[in-house]
């Protein structure tokens, strides 16, 4: 008797424990594996929403694209938005093999990000009105970015820890590129300065809200717990947020900012950086679609795949060829 | 052959030079503009991932041209791409026709069709360019061409593979890609061109003449054409006037405006 079959007379009970001692193990879990229905539906809605996040997330940068001031940087945002729509891809592939055996596929996907069934992550709801807002948004939501996806890099679902292998290596990148807008602006003009205080006072609290509450008590519902227990991550929201402030709040300050909140200082006793809560009930309503950019990007998003259905109906199997 | 120093020293070559490296600049740059705007919005997410590779690619191309006339003396390549007026602009008109109603940002209304066709008869027209100024009499220029052809190889085989699969379907895509074959021929003479200082560019041995690249193109385009079932065009038309001489559209003064925006605020600056 092989052990395939072995294993497929064991109670649900004992293939769960079965795959738990795998996850405790390190193993990884890979598309084809027996998997509990809980992992299976949190991999489908955090992976979707990643994917389909990377791609909304290239249209607050897409203003900035051919407004680039220079040929370096016009070359610096086309690579980066690029790479964005790139991860986008290779998430989605990687969700739609977990929704395979739902019967459901890519245009489920893009169905559910137009009716708001799916979720894109708050700071892409929100406008970005000035060139120093596409060097912030490079520095700081991709350096937040970061740190969320390295806090994944481990996970026990294997196909997502490799995509999140190389999505991470290029949001370094993202980064620096973010960075050396940034520094440019720092040294420059008066003018060029107050471009990057003004960001910043913009993109604060949604940077605060990033990371998600810091327990479901705040916003009714928040999916850590579970990801946890599976192994898919390891730091808790809070924690991720503490170690956004212990890495760029020194370097905002060397740059002669400002951070956005008088309260903001380290307690040294308890290590823990103390700072000002977003408003967490305008949150939930950013991800709800309402946001300040929220239908604009999903126009824009929708717009584009009407316009284009003549295409996928040229491209589909059952049309004929002359 | 001639180094950079030795163009610069011929005065009638020099002259010759920089308007032919302007052309082969200005149409990469606003081509890869338009490319750009697509971000997003194009038919499904791998194109997007493709699509806007081939434009970061060619605003890549437009930067190395825009260099080698920097090394010439022409200013720097920053301003050469953001601070000269529309009616400097050596660029071909179709190449800076708007991608269809409404605006990147807000209610486009673009032609998949049109964007087809357009960047598959310029790639197509591009790679025999650069193939011919790969034997070019200015040094610097053969070096960037066979970078440039690296990166062109690709290009074409994404946009011929386009065209061909959507003109050889039934029904509405082929309807839309033999309007758009016809709006994007009706201005193709305008890519095809040297403009009026034909004659001293091939004098100088910069690059073939019009008439051989205009031969090239139709040859290389004549089986495509039959194997889809397209009559041949009868003609390769200005009709809204010679991008090489300076004419321009509406269409370019806006594009401008946008490529230039945050460069504007202060040209001096270091950004």
């Amino acid at each position: 008797m092989d052990v395939l079959t072995s294993f497929e007379r064991l109670s649900d009970e004992e293939k769960y424990e079965h795959f738990m001692k795998r996850i405790e193990a390190g193993e990884k879990i890979e598309a084809d594996d027996w998997m509990p229905e809980e992992y299976r539906q949190t991999l489908i809605k955090l992976i979707s929403m990643h994917g389909i996040s990377e791609i909304m997330g290239a249209l607050p940068e897409k203003e900035w694209v051919p407004k680039a001031p220079t040929l370096r940087r016009k070359l610096g945002i086309m690579a980066k938005v690029q790479d964005e729509m790139g991860h986008g891809q290779l998430l989605l592939r990687v969700a739609e093999d977990l929704m395979k055996p739902y019967g459901r596929n890519r245009e489920d996907i893009m169905q559910d990000l137009f009716t708001g069934r799916l979720k894109f992550h708050n700071v892409f709801h929100m406008p970005a009105p000035t060139w120093g807002d596409a060097g912030l948004i490079g520095w700081l939501v991709d350096g937040a970015a970061i740190m969320t996806q390295t806090n994944m890099l481990k996970a026990s679902y294997g196909p997502y820890a490799r995509a999140l292998q190389r999505i991470c290596a290029e949001e370094v990148f993202h980064a620096q590129h973010g960075e050396a807008i940034i520094m440019a602006l720092a040294e420059g003009t008066e003018e060029q300065k107050a471009l990057i205080q003004d960001s910043l006072n913009r993109w604060w609290d949604s940077l605060l809200m990033f990371f998600g509450p810091a327990s479901a008590d705040t916003t009714g519902s928040s999916k850590q717990d579970i990801t946890v227990k599976y192994k898919i991550r390891s730091k808790t929201n809070e924690q991720l947020r503490q170690d956004f402030f212990s890495k760029y709040v020194p370097r905002i300050l060397s740059l002669g900012l400002e951070i956005p909140d008088e309260t903001m200082h380290y307690d040294k006793e308890n290590e823990t950086w103390v700072y000002q809560q977003p408003d967490w009930n305008e949150f939930k309503n950013i991800v709800k679609n309402n946001g300040p950019k929220s239908k604009d990007r999903l126009d824009l998003r929708k717009n584009a795949y009407d316009q284009n259905a003549w295409v996928r109906k040229a491209l589909s199997p059952d049309n004929q060829a002359i | 052959m001639k180094t950079v120093e030795e163009a610069k020293q011929d005065a009638s070559y020099k002259s010759a030079l920089t308007e032919l490296l302007y052309q082969l600049a200005d149409d990469d740059f606003i081509v890869a503009y338009r490319g750009s705007e697509w971000l997003g919005l194009a038919p499904h997410i791998e194109e997007d991932v493709a699509f806007s590779s081939i434009s970061q690619d060619t605003m890549g191309h437009a930067t190395m041209f825009y260099q080698l006339l920097e090394e010439l003396g022409e200013g720097d390549a920053d301003h050469l791409a953001h601070g000269r007026t529309p009616a400097e602009r050596k660029n071909a008109i179709i190449l800076e026709e708007v991608n269809g109603p409404g605006h990147y940002l807000k209610e486009p209304r673009y032609d998949w069709a049109f964007a087809v066709v357009r960047h598959y008869f310029y790639t197509l027209a591009k790679k025999i360019r650069m193939e011919s100024v790969k034997q070019s009499s200015y040094e610097p220029l053969q070096h960037v061409a066979v970078k440039v052809n690296m990166e062109l190889y690709y290009h074409h085989m994404h946009w011929k593979t386009w065209f061909m699969q959507l003109t050889g379907t039934q029904g509405e895509a082929r309807e839309r890609m033999l309007t758009a074959v016809e709006t994007v021929l009706e201005d193709f003479g305008g890519v095809l061109t040297l403009g009026p200082k034909e004659d001293e560019i091939t004098k100088h041995g910069l690059i073939e003449g019009e008439e051989f690249q205009r031969k090239r193109w139709l040859q290389e385009i004549k089986p495509i054409f039959e194997s889809l079932n397209i009559e041949m065009p009868k003609a390769l038309g200005m009709k809204r006037g010679n991008g090489r001489a300076g004419e321009h559209t509406e269409d370019l003064d806006s594009a401008i405006d946008t490529l230039t925006e945050v460069y504007r605020q202060d040209p001096a600056a270091t950004w």
